[in-house]
């Protein structure tokens, strides 16, 4: 897609998230609308991935580590035919399959994720699988900043240097908040490239909301031969809605009306 | 069945050496398994492994959590993986993996713990695994298995490699004797009657099946008592089809494991039969809820009565 088309897009994407949040009472908003973007591009300009190759061997995997904004990756499968989106009228109902984070039941989710800290060394154990057999699908995963300081992703990310994993790429939604307090404050991260860097990663920083960054990042993997490559997002919690953007309470805050319709407002062409 | 089995006192291999030699067997003709290690190919016996089959080995380091979520990640794309690391770590350090990795997921990774239960005796309570069975039979879509024998061991790695679905193996590092007579079924799920008498039931799994022979033996011998044993190899899901058919005989049930007494093999045997109107006279034998005492796996076994001695008196008591 163009960048025009993508920028299209992730309007229709931001007024699902919140119509289908709003309809449930439930959701993780402003994460949602942090990584949307990516999610776009990865769907729309990467991903070899259709409801017509979701059971294919050589389909590319995406893999949600930061499960709770789920919300985000509901609205682009059911855009790009996984399932009617009328489906997701029924979000956290009860019996539902359309839950707060990612399960397989829901065609095109390759993994249950939810508990921070697994997405990266599903994402390692495919790799590998990949590498193996000489197969030329890619791995990707989307971890949150805020998720970084479980153990387990530093686990994976020496693995994944140690296998010279070039068919992995993280992306980082980097929005700086968490439910607490800015992720800084909590357990920083920072300087976040250095430390991958020096776990045996290239990496690449973008504008997580700026199409064409994101797409140039995307098409230059593997950053180098035989790395692992991270793609750190500089996002914005609650990005497309003005009084969401930066905001603490709207990690799993849902509109009111009145806010809802602001909303929809700010988010039209 | 009637009598005790003629094999008790030839001593064969440890199950931890025909895990790996089954292992070795299956990889040679089926390039879809894959061993997953934690820095844990020389205590799970796995370095000729390695080096016969260096492309189906992938060495993790030491770290479990890892090591369940790479190897769930590679069972997604069909690998048949085995996820080897003593039973200790695999069961509590990479609990969580398990349970949503593995189990939630359902990647149908075959963990083996290693070492399990007081094989690492003298090594304290770090290394210990007496939790196990009851940490995993509360993990939805995970099968639970301790084999007593060489035969057991060879056959649930076996089946286990071609399972749709997850499951936990563990077992200890000592020779076993040889429990079985030739020619006998395995299945998940289906416990096996060893030998069978109508005056006591001792339900046992894992290791601790040789000394409820044994005890069993010395019973009939001393006693004129005459005892049914059963390993329970798989501890979920449980066989409730045998556990009905020994308690039906009205026979006092002991229940052996080489596990903590809470959570394991005979609470989940006391929960069936309660439930179930059984009101047989019933008593778990495993390890106290205590700081585990140290020594090798036989001195422990000998110190919390899991022996032939111990066995046999647990036994005269609930005859009485």
């Amino acid at each position: 897609m163009t960048v025009n088309e993508l920028a299209h897009k992730s309007v229709q994407y931001r007024r699902n998230i919140l119509k289908y949040i709003v309809g449930a009472n439930a959701g993780h908003t402003g994460g949602s609308l942090s990584c949307i973007d990516i999610l776009n591009v990865l769907y729309n300009n990467v991903l070899n991935i259709s409801p017509e190759t979701v059971k294919s061997p050589d389909r590319d995997r995406y893999i949600q580590s930061k499960g709770h904004t789920v919300e985000a990756l509901y609205v682009v499968l059911a855009d790009q035919g996984f399932f009617p989106e009328s489906d997701l009228e029924t979000l956290c109902r009860y019996k539902s399959h359309y839950i707060g984070h990612p399960t397989k039941k829901i065609s095109g989710i390759e993994q249950n994720t939810g508990s921070l800290g697994h997405g990266l060394s599903l994402s390692v154990g495919t790799a590998i699988s990949a590498k193996l057999d000489e197969k030329p699908f890619r791995v990707f995963t989307l971890l949150g900043d805020g998720e970084l300081p479980e153990g387990s992703n530093w686990e994976a990310a020496l693995l994944a240097a140690q296998y010279k994993l070039d068919n992995l790429c993280a992306i980082v939604d980097k929005n700086g908040l968490q439910i607490t307090a800015p992720t800084a404050e909590v357990c920083g991260t920072d300087p976040l490239d250095k430390k991958f860097e020096a776990f045996g990663w290239a990496v690449r920083e973008v504008d997580g909301h700026d199409f064409t960054q994101l797409i140039d990042a995307f098409d230059a993997l593997p950053f180098e031969p035989g790395k692992p490559s991270v793609i750190i997002a500089n996002t914005v919690k609650g990005k497309g809605v003005s009084y969401m953007e930066n905001q603490l309470k709207w990690h799993h805050g849902v509109p009111n009306r009145e806010q809802y319709e602001q909303a929809l407002v700010e988010l039209s062409e | 069945m009637g009598d005790v089995i003629t094999g008790l006192d030839k001593k064969a291999q440890a199950n931890l050496d025909v895990f790996s030699s089954t292992l070795q067997e299956l990889a040679s003709t089926d390039r879809q398994i894959l061993v997953v290690t934690s820095d844990s190919r020389g205590s799970g016996k796995l370095v000729p492994f390695g080096q016969k089959y260096p492309a189906q080995h992938i060495e993790i380091g030491i770290a479990e959590q890892n090591l369940v979520g790479v190897a769930a990640g590679l069972a997604s794309t069909g690998k048949k993986v085995f996820a080897v690391s003593p039973a200790c770590f695999l069961s509590a350090r990479s609990f969580e993996q398990i349970k949503t990795d593995v189990a939630y997921s359902d990647n149908p990774v075959k963990l083996i713990g290693i070492s399990a239960g007081v094989s690492y005796g003298a090594l304290g309570s770090t290394h210990h695994s007496l939790h196990d069975f009851a940490a995993l039979r509360a993990v939805h879509n995970l099968m639970v298995v301790a084999p007593a024998d060489n035969f057991e061991t060879e056959q649930a790695i076996r089946k286990a490699a071609e399972l749709d679905h997850p499951i936990y193996i563990r077992f200890g590092k000592k020779p076993m004797p040889i429990l079985t007579e030739e020619n006998q079924e395995f299945e998940f799920g289906k416990g096996r009657i060893i030998c069978e008498g109508n005056d006591l039931a001792i339900v046992a799994t894992g290791e601790t099946v040789y000394p409820a022979l044994l005890a069993a033996r010395k019973l009939d011998a001393i006693h004129g008592l005459k005892t049914t044993v059963v390993s329970m190899h798989t501890i979920k899901p449980l066989d409730y089809d045998l556990l009905s058919a020994v308690a039906a005989k009205g026979c006092p049930i002991l229940t052996v494991e080489e596990h903590s007494v809470f959570g394991g093999l005979g609470e989940a045997c006391a929960s069936f039969l309660i439930q179930n109107g059984f009101r047989n006279r019933f008593k778990i034998m495993g390890i106290p809820d205590e700081y585990t005492v140290t020594g090798s796996q036989i001195e422990i076994f000998n110190h919390y009565g899991l022996s032939e001695e111990g066995i046999t008196n647990e036994a005269l008591a609930l005859i009485q």
